[in-house]
């Protein structure tokens, strides 16, 4: 019924029940020129009355018989009700056409459900490693992702780290994607902005493991990842592509940065530089820095700095075939502790080359001192093979020598498992 | 009372002052506010060069387009390059192919674009898929074990120029809606494009008819609009499911399906190895041909109409030197 029908029968059935006293007290009184008068409107508003119950009786009918005409046409054709995915949910990650409802209270609510992903990383070690041991086998990570859009301003985006024993909020943010200013705001757990690899999940590194300079001076595998805000904007210029990100944290991100009050937040910065050589080449380069309180106790900050640079070359006639990546990042960290400042420093280098549309190999050098101690120093090897049999699953193996600063020399053949179900999320650049 | 005029002549003056430069300053910002004025030309970015030749046939010289994708260049796999996002950043619209063709790497573009206007379900971005005539959206229960499957029907349904009527008239509505000022332009314009398209549509179904019903071989799911407008046959694809490369087990297979029916004709993607069909070809004596289904897929091809020219050219070319007849 619309609005306006239903104001009007409001205002009917108003006008009744005021009336009605009225015409009680009419009954009982001699009549007189005003009882005559008000008898006279009483019966016309009566006859309007009637008629209008008429013509809504007439129309209930109709509307009656009208469902009953859908209901017998519509239940031969499924047992269950159906939903169906609006034509313009690109994007939207599920099938179209009918979708089967499973008693929900609203089966539409569900079109809107986030797209969900999970991808299970499994990881093995062959070879002795006294210092940093890891296990023989281990579901090292299901991460499960949850990703949608959430209103016309804002998305939504949540990594949730399962391990063997417990679950980890790896990120959950959400993102203001077009607000004034050319500004790409986000809020939330986040991994930081700090370099190329921090970054980045578990699934998306050429590595099964994390390079030594992230382990030794970056956080390790949790890198610098905590809740805050992050603001990026892009600085329009007619050369190349540059965007500076100013990220605000708590001040907690174990292994780099501790907060002992409130005050002792962290802060990083990022400035990322790229510009297309040829339409098959790029080069990316990026400046970061890094500041906070750390683990010595209230009152020692460490400083961090870093540079990275990324080549890459993929042809776009042979692009699912051939592609080649290099990559390199350096870190110095300026730590305060009760002996004074340590200041560390770390890079490593990689090379990734494809030379078929399922196999990449890679190599990768790194060399880094320890943070709290610059005269520790560990340097590696590493041999990468991975072979890609969809684009939802992946195998690698590596091979990696490590020499650590304990005089100790690992040898090791690590293998991985990468598999993906759920949501086809984006390749990652 | 002598300061009183002295003062309001101050007040007078400053107020004066005050005008101009908040009148100055509104000006400044609806310069920089305005829609880039009305005689500026509407920025879109295209995903493909398909589409960004059917908005340029539309918007003629009040648009500048641009398109991400090559039409050498595999649609699925496109990097998500910061230069891409530098584009978008600038554009009043972004059209694009949808069904999940571009599901790798498009929304990570649209979000760090710092772009309003082309945010899904904005004005400014158009799924061109939305009309068209979808083929293959699969029914009943899909899994990743039929390969890369897109869930929203076949993406490649350009390559019907039934499909392009539909396009363009969706690109047509877009543009008037950004530049109602221009309607008559991109009308009069729509209006020649449907004439040239219809004519060209009249002479390739004449081209066409005599080859109904021929059989052929494709590498990856791309051409079933096309075959299906100008009646073909896919026998069989390189592909064993979409997305996955060929193995020794189906090329086999695959081989003595076209010796069974006496198929001679393989359609190769520009952006594909060649080595599998070849061989193929030279255990069926058939013919691969490298066959763009995108405009710029081949130099020579740079616009939609120009595009099914130059397919149907060298289809009918290979037709003859193979002398494939229909089953």
């Amino acid at each position: 019924m619309r609005r306006s029908e239903r104001l009007v029968l409001l205002c009917v059935f108003a006008t009744a029940g005021l009336l009605a006293p009225l015409r009680l007290a009419a009954q009982e009184r001699v009549p007189s020129p005003e009882a005559a008068q008000v008898s006279q409107e009483l019966a016309l508003l009566r006859q309007e009355f009637q008629t209008l119950r008429e013509t809504y009786e007439a129309r209930f009918a109709d509307l009656e018989s009208r469902l009953a005409a859908l209901e017998s046409s519509a239940a031969p054709a499924t047992q269950q009700p159906s939903a169906t995915v609006p034509a313009g949910a690109a994007g939207a990650g599920g099938p179209s056409g009918a979708l089967p409802v499973y008693g929900g209270a609203s089966a539409l609510s569900k079109v809107f459900n986030p797209d969900i992903a999970v991808i299970g990383d499994f990881l093995g070690a062959a070879g002795s490693n006294p210092v940093n041991p890891s296990p023989a086998l281990e579901m090292h990570e299901s991460e499960a992702s949850f990703q949608a859009i959430l209103d016309p301003y804002a998305r939504a985006d949540f990594f949730m780290a399962f391990g063997e024993e417990g679950v980890d909020l790896e990120e959950g943010y959400v993102t203001f994607p077009a607000i004034p200013g050319g500004l790409l705001l986000k809020a939330g757990k986040m991994r930081s902005a700090f370099g190329k690899v921090n970054p980045l999940h578990n699934h998306v590194l050429p590595w099964t493991d994390r390079p030594l300079v992230t382990e030794n001076l970056v956080g390790g595998e949790e890198g610098i990842s905590d809740a805050g805000f992050s603001v990026a904007r892009l600085i329009p210029n007619p050369w190349v592509f540059l965007e500076a990100a100013g990220q605000v944290y708590r001040g907690d991100s174990p292994g780099v940065f501790q907060s002992y009050e409130r005050g002792d937040l962290s802060y990083v910065g990022h400035l990322r530089g790229y510009q297309d050589v040829t339409e098959a080449s790029n080069l990316d380069m990026g400046f970061s820095y890094a500041h906070g309180h750390n683990d010595a106790g209230p009152g020692f900050t460490s400083d961090l700095y870093g540079a990275d640079f990324t080549f890459r070359y993929r042809p776009l006639r042979r692009a699912i075939y051939r592609s080649f990546v290099a990559r390199s990042e350096l870190v110095w960290s300026r730590r305060d502790q009760i002996d004074g400042r340590q200041g560390a420093f770390g890079y490593f280098v990689s090379g990734d080359y494809q030379f078929a549309r399922r196999w990449y190999s890679g190599v990768r050098y790194d060399d880094s001192e320890r943070a709290y101690d610059r005269s520790l120093r560990d340097e590696g090897y590493s041999l990468v093979l991975t072979y890609w049999p969809s684009e939802f699953s992946q195998i690698r193996g590596q091979f990696r020598r490590t020499s650590y600063a304990e005089g100790e020399d690992a040898n090791e053949f690590l293998f991985q498992f990468q598999f993906s179900i759920g949501a086809h999320g984006a390749h990652p650049f | 009372m002598e300061r009183i005029p002295f003062n309001f002549l101050g007040r007078v003056e400053i107020s004066a002052m005050r005008t101009t430069l908040l009148e100055s300053w509104l000006v400044f910002v609806l310069c920089l506010g305005a829609p880039a004025g009305a005689q500026s030309k509407l920025n879109v970015v295209a995903t493909t060069q398909d589409l960004a030749s059917l908005t340029e046939d539309v918007g003629g010289d009040r648009v500048s387009v641009e398109a991400i994708a090559r039409g050498y260049q595999d649609p699925h796999f496109v990097e998500a390059k910061p230069s891409f996002i530098l584009k978008l950043y600038r554009c009043d619209l972004l059209v694009l192919v949808g069904r999940e063709l571009e599901i790798g790497w498009l929304p990570p573009l649209i979000q760090q674009s710092r772009n309003s206007r082309i945010q899904v379900g904005a004005k400014g971005y158009l799924d061109a898929s939305l009309h068209a005539k979808i083929l293959e959206i699969p029914t009943g229960q899909i899994t990743r074990a039929m390969g890369d499957v897109h869930p929203q029907g076949n993406p490649h349904y350009w390559l019907d120029p039934e499909n392009g009527h539909v396009i363009a008239k969706d690109i047509l509505a877009k543009l008037v809606e950004l530049r109602p000022n221009d309607r008559a332009y991109f009308e009069q314009r729509f209006a020649d494009f449907e004439k040239r398209l219809t004519e060209a549509e009249k002479r390739w179904e004449e081209m066409m008819t005599p080859y109904k019903g021929i059989d052929l071989v494709t590498y990856h799911r791309s051409f079933p609009n096309f075959t299906d407008r100008f009646g073909l046959d896919i026998v069989g694809y390189v592909e064993p499911r979409p997305g996955i490369p060929p193995s020794p087990r189906h090329t086999l297979d695959l081989i003595n399906e076209m010796k069974r029916l006496q198929v001679k004709l393989i359609l190769v993607e520009p952006y594909f190895d060649l080595k599998t069909p070849n061989a193929i070809a030279r255990e069926t004596g058939g013919r691969v041909l490298v066959f763009p289904p995108s405009v710029g897929g081949v130099k020579e091809v740079t616009n939609y109409i120009q595009l099914f020219d130059y397919d149907i050219n060298l289809l009918i070319s290979a037709i003859k030197e193979v002398g494939a007849t229909p089953n």
